[in-house]
């Protein structure tokens, strides 16, 4: 498999090992009927200065994995290395430590700012928090900050709601950026803006990111938007990771039936003939109740016997690239 | 395109102003559109553009004590601006039918969704309540819900997003409209679920020979599902021609520009994503000539101080530029 087009890539500064997160259903007296298998023992490491997608349509459990990571939601197990810690093991005051170097991103620019507050003092906020105790030294990181990414300096003083959408949503990467931190989670960044503000936030992460050597996780339902700014991408379904691969390699050469019927679903303005078309039928099921055996199998076009009595391994086809299906499985 | 002998919907100058405290907002501002039995037009353009407004002026959904409409909306002959309340209560549901973006608040929660679709069955065909109830069972069944008897019987909450647009596509078109406003009907969801539900909207299309506006932001959904499409920026439509020749040569530079912003599948993907500079201005702040000539890299002089009109550019090819024949000559990039 060609890696030739992915940029240098570092060392590996988060490897997250078999992360589970099952939420306990409970009945009206509060006893423990089953779980929600909202991630399902995935497995994935981020080089530095790399990008790093997980794609995924909603309730595959793309977003907890974000947020597990940042420790926002306790997972059930698995361990996630990052600078030497493993994240999972961490006390609040470690957490604290780590959370310099690990920044997040949200999707609404509209909750994720203080109404009430200055859009400065949002920014501001964490070098308090991390023990930044000259004003006149946070005031100016802050303005320098918002300078970088295109504000002018009395920007500082105005508040959340005379900014538009896309404007906020440069505050909100202003903030995650303050603490000079070595990876940030973006959660779905650009799904609530219009594509031609879009494409200005995704430039903007882009240079950041040549600029500051710094690595994404990019959380995003959009595999346009993903193919654009992720050098590896993995794919999520029903909170299982079903294949990863280069960009390159998703898109060019899916391998797993629910990456190829996902690339076909996505209308596309020139539709070529050669596009292999693989529609998926059905819905999500319930991952309170998954299917047996391959969690896609009710929705997969190529399903045989075997799928429904065994859960598929992942199964590693080259460096960077693995898929989760039988079909692959030659022994 | 052959021509029909009357379109079956034809707006003319439409101007739809709300009264805010900010003073009088044209939202909508001299839109003209048509649309002939059995086409899909398409009306894209991003937020605040006043797509939506369009489609909701057609039916008059909009609150009226703030609203007011001027203009023509000629649905079959009848000019429903000057139609009375009954007589559009006629027409909404039985005529022209709506679909909405989130169909979780367009049903009713605490109503089992077979109630509800037998509620417009019942009101708008006279049927018993017991037939009304076997209808609504036959409507989820075309729209492909498996086990429909079951599925009468459950609450919106209980079902998926993907369902609960079927459910509405059902009650739309219990009626067998001649027209249906889908705005935005599958931005809420998933794009496995999108394609489902646009291929189910397309083939009750073709078997009703229904015209459909569909409001949406989504070039590709446009490309694939629409016949023909207006943009629309600030109010005003700025393009307007049937689909291939859009893609195949946007004429005003706002469509260029946002064509050229959205990713794609396939091409290079290491060269940056083209963008329009600056953000629409707000609904106060109308520029006073070509409304996107403050964002617009062609712009002149010219630009600032006059407004274009919708011209044609070439056969079935209307845009409101004053330099459209640059664009046409190539001068800016156009990457599809």
């Amino acid at each position: 498999m060609s890696t030739s087009t992915m940029k240098s890539v570092g060392q590996p500064l988060l490897e997250v090992r078999n992360l589970k997160k099952h939420y306990a259903v409970r009945n009206s007296l509060g006893k423990t009927t089953g779980y929600v298998r909202a991630i399902n023992d995935i497995s994935f490491t981020i080089y530095e200065g790399e990008t790093y997608g997980l794609v995924g349509e909603s309730g595959c459990g793309k977003s907890t994995t974000g947020r597990t990571l940042l420790r926002l939601v306790e997972p059930t197990s698995g361990e996630a290395q990052f600078n030497g810690n493993n994240i999972f093991d961490l006390n609040r005051k470690e957490l604290r430590g780590i959370r310099k170097d690990l920044q997040m991103i949200f999707q609404d620019p509209h909750t994720s700012l203080d109404p009430k507050r200055k859009v400065g003092y949002s920014i501001e906020e964490s070098l308090i928090i991390n023990g930044v105790k000259s004003k006149e030294e946070r005031k100016r990181l802050v303005t320098e900050m918002l300078v970088k990414l295109g504000f002018n300096e009395n920007d500082y003083n105005r508040f959340p709601h005379e900014f538009s959408g896309g404007q906020r949503q440069r505050i909100g990467i202003a903030r995650s950026l303050i603490l000079n931190p070595k990876l940030i989670i973006c959660d779905e960044p650009v799904s609530a803006l219009d594509v031609s503000i879009q494409a200005q936030i995704i430039n903007l992460l882009k240079d950041l990111q040549k600029q500051l050597t710094l690595s994404y996780l990019f959380i995003s339902h959009d595999l346009s938007v993903v193919r654009h700014i992720a050098d590896r991408i993995g794919v999520m379904y029903l909170g299982n990771l079903v294949e990863q691969g280069t960009t390159e390699e998703i898109f060019s050469n899916p391998l797993h039936p629910y990456t190829k019927g996902l690339l076909s679903a996505v209308p596309v303005i020139n539709e070529s003939s050669e596009r292999e078309k693989i529609e998926i039928t059905g819905e999500i099921p319930s991952p309170i109740n998954p299917p047996s055996g391959c969690v896609f199998r009710t929705r997969c076009p190529f399903a045989f016997e075997r799928c429904s009595q065994e859960s598929p391994a992942e199964i590693h086809v080259g460096e960077h690239r693995s898929v989760k299906c039988h079909l692959y499985d030659h022994k | 395109m052959e021509k029909e002998k009357q379109p079956l919907l034809k707006i003319n100058n439409l101007k739809t102003t709300f009264s805010t405290y900010k003073g009088e907002l044209s939202a909508v501002d001299g839109v003209s559109l048509e649309l002939n039995e059995g086409e899909i037009l398409g009306i894209v353009g991003e937020s605040g553009c006043g797509k939506s407004v369009t489609a909701e002026s057609i039916l008059q959904l909009l609150d009226e004590n703030t609203t007011t409409y001027d203009g023509e909306i000629i649905f079959n002959g009848k000019n429903l601006l000057k139609s009375s309340n009954r007589e559009l209560e006629e027409i909404r549901g039985n005529e022209i039918s709506m679909i909405f973006q989130d169909p979780m608040s367009s049903l009713n929660p605490v109503i089992t969704i077979g109630k509800q679709i037998a509620e417009s069955v019942r009101i708008h065909q006279k049927l018993s309540k017991k037939e009304s109830m076997k209808k609504a069972v036959e409507l989820l069944r075309l729209t492909g819900i498996p086990s429909p008897e079951q599925r009468v019987k459950e609450y919106p909450h209980e079902i998926s997003g993907g369902m609960r647009q079927r459910v509405m596509i059902a009650m739309a078109l219990s009626c067998q409209p001649k027209l249906l406003i889908a705005d935005e009907p599958t931005t809420a969801l998933d794009v496995t679920i999108q394609e489902q539900i646009l291929k189910l909207m397309l083939q009750f299309q073709k078997e009703l020979n229904m015209g459909i506006v569909l409001i949406t932001h989504d070039f590709g959904v446009v490309a694939n599902y629409c016949t023909k499409v207006a943009v629309m920026y600030l109010g005003q439509v700025i393009e307007e021609t049937d689909v291939k020749s859009l893609f195949s040569r946007p004429l005003h530079p706002y469509t260029v520009g946002l064509i050229n912003s959205v990713p794609q599948l396939d091409g290079d993907r290491s060269k940056e994503l083209a963008t329009i500079k600056g953000v629409v201005p707000s609904l106060t702040q109308i520029p006073k000539g070509c409304r996107f000539a403050p964002r617009c890299p062609l712009a002149t002089e010219k630009c600032l101080e006059e407004m274009p009109n919708l011209e044609s550019a070439k056969e079935n090819h209307q845009v409101r530029c004053w330099h459209y024949e640059k664009v046409l000559e190539g001068e800016l990039q156009y990457v599809n």
